[in-house]
């Protein structure tokens, strides 16, 4: 379904604030997988990330969405395949619209968008149904602004409008590191029961390595613009943190102490 | 006094339609676009130039249109595609206009390639064509005489023109309404909002906002064809601080009316519109103020449109709080004499 195909990416070239922040990348995703993604700050997770949907393109390499070659694409031709949840609970949405009307340009997003109501009764009950799933009462807030929300309620929202039009991929960046635990954990539980409902194809970047372990069917820790590690399916089950820490020192030959904060376990 | 009033509204009217066209790129795209001053004079020239080589006013009006809506697409090209800052895109496109008004409304001159201003006296016009239906009606004897019974004097001569006026700008506010409202509207308001989402949400943010200032610029270009016909000329100049004055009614009508939905907004920037002439032919009826100082008068009613509504929002808020404060309190007085 996702495959990248030797991925180089360097920042500021030839200045000595130069970076390389994606060396050789490899990488494939089958349909359904579901993958997360660990490593310290400025280990290149989120430049892949980038790299998929579009926002940054590729020094050297190639990236296929669904047997396309899409390399060349801009990001809002890829944005048809992909789903995307950004960080900040601000990204997602747009705040000055109401919720049906954010919901009805999710809705449009693999179609072209014409000169119709965006909004009409038959699509106001399809974003009605959506929105109980939530279990957050938004469905009888339709009319209401999404500034108004709070950040997990958008970010429910968010993860709603990514997932509304079952894309080939769905990027979910750091999608629960600004909210509060217990927000966090419901973020969580959706998340898992969006991507079982329609077996999306996921790539998660987290910094929380509990949820790296618990969610999804693949692992992969990133440093230095490198993949060192991958974790499949069977293996994954087994694994704890301390295991992963042991893993890290292994292969790097470095104690991972300097990024525990960063890894909140 | 009925009579400057009744001449502000009917040119108020005319603006509204200018400031519909501002609202559309100062708000929905967030796009600060200074093409405006150029395209208004535009949509005037090409109706001029048209109604004088004998077209029929209304193929005038709507050449007028598309042209408007070519030269907004052009600032929106420059901003897009030539990655030009906004502002300077607006600026860069408004100076250009200027030659390329010169040179349309020189195509009715014989012995120059340029020119300045083209009187419409004796032409037909929108308005014209009009009063001579509209006079075989009768109103506005009706209307008068129903006027002169409370005693009033110096009515207007027709009534005709605010109501055509009144009629055309309905219209635009609910097709400027349904279209925000479209699909293709979403996507224009959302790239005001929050581009990136958008763009995450497969829509091509660039067209969008070259789209979204063709329809302002339509607009405004509208306007001018329309005061042109009015007026009864149209004149080179006749666009300078175009934008304030558009951007003067947007603020000024949201400011009394509130911005809670697109209907509502729109029709604030209407009224806002109307409201703006209003003050100012009032203002201008003072002794001591000349014509001009229309400019000062403008930024003095911006800048009071600005600063007294936070006044009164934070006068609003410190009474309601209190009112509330005084409310709980009691409250717990009850409960703690039931206690």
């Amino acid at each position: 379904m996702l495959k990248l195909n030797q991925i180089n990416k360097v920042f500021n070239e030839a200045t000595p604030d130069e970076k390389i922040a994606l060396d050789q990348i490899n990488l494939t995703l089958n349909t359904g997988d579901f993958m997360t993604v660990i490593g310290s700050n400025g280990a290149g997770k989120s430049t892949m990330l980038n790299m998929v949907s579009g926002s940054l393109t590729p020094d050297f390499g190639e990236i296929e969405i669904a047997g396309k070659d899409v390399t060349k694409y801009p990001e809002f031709k890829r944005s048809q395949m992909i789903g995307r949840v950004f960080q900040d609970p601000m990204a997602g949405t747009a705040p000055s619209m109401t919720i049906e009307e954010n919901l009805a340009m999710a809705y449009s997003r693999n179609k072209k968008r014409i000169l119709r109501k965006a909004v009409d009764k038959k699509r106001r009950e399809i974003f009605r149904l959506a929105l109980e799933k939530l279990n957050l009462n938004l469905e009888n807030r339709l009319n209401a602004k999404v500034g108004m929300l709070s950040g997990g309620e958008r970010q429910a929202l968010s993860l709603l409008m990514a997932t509304f039009t079952q894309p080939s991929i769905l990027l979910l960046d750091e999608h629960t590191a600004a909210l509060d635990p217990a927000r966090a954990e419901i973020i969580t539980n959706l998340t898992k029961q969006l991507v079982e409902k329609d077996q999306l194809t996921t790539l998660m970047i987290t910094h929380n390595m509990q949820q790296a372990l618990d969610l999804g069917n693949r692992l992969i820790m990133m440093d230095k613009g490198q993949i060192i590690l991958e974790v499949e399916a069977e293996d994954k089950k087994k694994l704890t943190i301390p295991k992963l820490m042991d893993e890290f020192q292994r292969i790097r030959g470095e104690k991972l102490t300097s990024d525990k904060a960063l890894l909140s376990f | 006094m009925f009579s400057a009033v009744f001449g502000s509204v009917e040119q108020g009217i005319i603006y509204a339609i200018m400031a519909l066209g501002v609202y559309l790129s100062f708000r929905v795209l967030d796009f600060p676009d200074l093409t405006v001053d150029g395209s208004f004079v535009t949509g005037a020239g090409v109706a001029a130039t048209m109604i004088t080589f004998g077209y029929h006013p209304l193929l005038a009006t709507a050449a007028a249109i598309v042209i408007g809506f070519l030269a907004g697409c052009m600032t929106g090209l420059l901003h897009t595609k030539g990655k030009i800052n906004a502002l300077l895109a607006g600026i860069l496109m408004m100076i250009a206009l200027y030659s390329i008004n010169l040179r349309i409304m020189g195509l009715t001159s014989e012995n120059s390639i340029g020119r300045p201003n083209i009187p419409l006296l004796n032409a037909e016009t929108l308005y014209s064509k009009f009063y001579s239906f509209w006079s075989t009606l009768g109103i506005d004897t009706t209307i008068n005489n129903f006027f002169e019974m409370f005693g009033l004097q110096y009515l207007p001569s027709t009534w005709g023109t605010l109501f055509i006026m009144t009629i055309i700008v309905i219209i635009i506010k609910l097709v400027v309404d349904w279209f925000l409202k479209t699909e293709i509207g979403l996507a224009i308001r959302a790239t005001g909002d929050n581009k990136k989402m958008i763009r995450s949400l497969s829509a091509n943010t660039d067209n969008l906002v070259i789209i979204g200032l063709g329809f302002s610029n339509a607009l405004v270009a509208f306007s001018g064809a329309l005061l042109a016909q009015y007026a009864k000329f149209a004149d080179i100049g006749m666009g300078i601080g175009m934008i304030i004055i558009g951007l003067a009614s947007v603020i000024i009508g949201e400011a009394i009316f509130g911005t809670k939905t697109i209907m509502r907004t729109t029709l604030a920037v209407i009224a806002g519109a109307i409201i703006y002439r209003i003050v100012l032919g009032l203002a201008l009826r003072i002794d001591f103020l000349d014509t001009g100082d229309m400019k000062i008068i403008t930024a003095t009613i911006v800048i009071c449109a600005l600063i007294l509504p936070q006044y009164f929002e934070k006068k609003r808020e410190k009474n309601r709080k209190l009112k509330r404060h005084a409310e709980r309190l009691s409250l717990k007085k009850e409960e703690n004499s039931v206690a």
